[in-house]
């Protein structure tokens, strides 16, 4: 066991998936000989070289449908979008060629090939630098999102996503790249599709990804001490989400709570309630209820940024309105 | 699958030429037809009058190099080798189509011949050749990509971002221009501010002017710039002068277009000439038209034969098959 920081996770997940297939290279804007904004890719170029480290030009666009037809021809690219927002010039090559590659030409080909991309707030980085744009990946089928929220599920997933056969965007947390876990010297690598539960309990299912996930830590750390027990469910992986591992958590504690950073309207938390309120409509006990951020742009001021943000705070009031407790004790 | 097989212009090579075209130009005709008749459902672009392009490139270009294609793709992938079988199924949405009927006509695709793909998406194509490129190289594989674009996806910004990537990679990819004058219903000179040549000089990519209705100049330049490619330059572009005779899909009323455009000069007629010249009796021309003919006709009845496409099959290719399924 040693300290491991989400970054140097992610680092060690490029670094041990290059050695061991010499097919995936990685390409992004000051990636190669800078390491990378956030310093993801620090010490690649030395190790595997420029022809398969490759720092591009500032043309996302681009760099995305070259991924694509990179993987076309038997490469396994995994590319970095600076900011998720810039996955914005993305668009084309990830839903119109990506996502449906495999699907329009009848199955001929996989497309192996993964986005990584830090979202996120907290770093007063303002409305063009802080998005959770993960929601629209989702609605895409053909593509796959992950999202991890710790150093080891970081290495697990990112090395499941590069061994993925299909497009994969994986989803990094800016706050989290420099925050540190106690972590396994052997790290493992994660399927995609599967859930964590990361703490059992009784009374309610919170269901969260990312940094969220300290969110609902943080809440359920706070609720024991009332003595209500919380479950934490660590989805992961955002499309396919882990629908059996949600239900069976819901089918215990019957009230269900959703979390995430990203916009509530028309998010994550819309579909996975939407779905329980079906499959599992006979098993709540309460409304399903959603955390996410308010219906406009990420604030640039520090003040306003922090009550943008979901808070703890809310994810316990959230918790209490599923409990039908809402009015019983201040949130 | 008679193709095109790298035939050499000056001694008599016209021939594999001359069918090429012929098998385009009649698979188009007929795709026309079937359109008009309810078969073919969908939208159809039609590349009558630019055979010369596809047929000329795909000469100088082997099974293994790739190509990128467009909406207007029929001509390309039929150079390029797609089975006449699996092309017409698709088109008519069949099962036994080459993409399963979820591609037709504007994203038809055939891997196993280097055809990466018609695109519905006009410049689309050109990031996902030079990628494939960036593979050759990786891979050492010694082949090339082939980009196709028309004139009017000159104003999309991945064709200058590919352009600039292409040549600072100095990767083994050809750029060729269709430049047919038209972009949908308005003259590419309206859409485009620059000149092509002085525009790609600018990347530092050498470009090479061609009649793109002559498929022996095609075949010339094509095999320069091939030679450039292969040698590890960097990309060269093509460009193809050449007609877009037909509407921009099929049933458009054209309304917008005059008939001042000039006579319309046939690559076909333009092939013609040359065998004659050659001394290539009219009854041989006629011949492997009727073969082509015949080809095509079997393929169509064929396609017609094929069950409609399947609903199951394309529900369960929208992920590769994992030990964990698909996404709900
Ligand atoms: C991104 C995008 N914008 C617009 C269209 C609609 N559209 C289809 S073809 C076309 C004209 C393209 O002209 P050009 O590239 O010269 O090809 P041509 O049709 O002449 O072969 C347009 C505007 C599209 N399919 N994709
Ligand atoms: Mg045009």
């Amino acid at each position: 066991m040693a300290d491991l920081r989400y970054g140097a996770a992610l680092n060690r997940a490029l670094a041990d998936a290059m050695a061991e297939d010499g097919d995936v290279i990685v390409m992004g804007e000051d990636i190669a000989g800078a390491g990378g904004s956030f310093g993801v890719t620090r010490g690649l170029l030395d190790r595997f070289g420029a022809g398969r480290v490759i720092d591009t030009p500032i043309s996302e666009a681009t760099i995305a449908g070259a991924a694509v037809g990179a993987a076309m021809g038997g490469l396994k690219p995994v590319f970095e979008i600076m900011f998720m927002d810039f996955a914005t010039l993305t668009m084309d090559a990830m839903v119109n060629q990506a996502a449906k590659a495999r699907f329009m030409f009848g199955g001929q080909c996989s497309l192996p090939i993964v986005l990584r991309t830090p979202h996120g707030g907290g770093l007063s980085a303002g409305p063009q630098h802080s998005q959770c744009l993960e929601a629209w990946f989702a609605h895409v089928p053909g593509l796959k999102v992950v999202c991890p929220s710790d150093a080891a599920s970081a290495y697990g997933l990112l090395r499941g996503a590069i061994a993925d056969p299909d497009p994969v965007v994986f989803v990094e947390h800016k706050g989290l790249y420099a925050r540190k876990w106690d972590a396994p010297d052997d790290l493992a690598v994660l399927p995609l599709g599967q859930a964590a539960v990361l703490r059992d309990g009784r009374d309610a299912t919170v269901v969260c990804y990312g940094a969220a996930v300290h969110l609902a830590l943080a809440a359920a750390d706070g609720l024991a001490a009332e003595g209500t027990s919380v479950e934490v469910i660590d989805l992961r992986t955002i499309q396919p989400w882990d629908e059996a591992t949600v239900l069976a958590s819901l089918a215990r504690t019957h009230r269900l709570v959703i979390v995430h950073e990203a916009v509530e309207a028309f998010g994550v938390g819309a579909e996975i309630a939407a779905r329980m309120a079906d499959v599992g409509f006979d098993e709540l006990d309460g409304p399903i209820v959603r955390v996410g951020a308010p219906f406009m742009p990420v604030p640039f001021a520090k003040g306003l940024e922090a009550a943008y943000q979901p808070s703890a705070a809310q994810v316990v009031a959230a918790i209490r309105k599923a409990m039908g407790r809402e009015f019983s004790q201040e949130a | 699958m008679a193709k095109a097989q790298k035939p050499t212009s000056n001694h008599g090579g016209l021939l594999p030429f001359y069918e090429a075209l012929q098998l385009i130009r009649q698979c188009e005709e007929r795709l026309g037809q079937l359109f008009a008749d309810g078969e073919v459902p969908g939208f159809i672009h039609l590349g009558i009058g630019q055979e010369a392009v596809s047929v000329g490139v795909m000469s100088v270009l082997g099974t293994q190099d790739t190509i990128a294609s467009t909406h207007r793709g029929h001509g390309h992938a039929l150079a390029k080798g797609i089975p006449l079988d699996g092309f017409f199924a698709e088109l008519l949405a069949r099962a036994d189509g080459v993409c399963g009927g979820r591609g037709g006509s504007m994203h038809v695709a055939d891997m196993r011949v280097g055809m990466l793909g018609a695109n519905g998406i006009v410049g689309a194509g050109v990031p996902i050749a030079l990628g494939s490129a960036l593979a050759h190289r990786n891979r050492g594989t010694g082949h090339i990509a082939v980009s196709f674009f028309g004139d009017g996806a000159l104003a999309e910004g991945v064709l200058h971002e590919s352009f600039n990537m292409a040549a600072l990679w100095k990767l083994p990819v050809l750029f060729v221009c269709e430049a047919n004058g038209w972009s949908e219903f308005s003259p590419s000179a309206r859409q485009i501010a620059f000149d092509l040549e002085a525009w790609s000089a600018a990347y530092g990519v050498p470009c090479v002017g061609v009649d793109g209705n002559d498929v022996v100049a095609v075949a010339e330049a094509a095999e320069k710039a091939v030679a450039l490619v292969r040698g590890g330059t960097g990309p060269v572009l093509l460009e193809c002068r050449t007609t877009r005779v037909r509407g921009h899909f099929e049933g458009d009323a054209q309304k917008y277009r005059t008939a001042d455009e000039g006579d319309a000069r046939d690559p076909i007629a333009i092939a013609e000439a040359r065998l004659r010249a050659q001394g290539i009796a009219e009854s041989e021309l006629a011949a492997i038209a009727d073969e082509v003919r015949a080809r095509i006709d079997a393929a169509v009845t064929k396609a017609r034969a094929s069950g409609p496409a399947s609903f199951a099959a394309a529900r369960a290719d929208v992920y590769t098959p994992l030990v964990l399924g698909e996404a709900c």
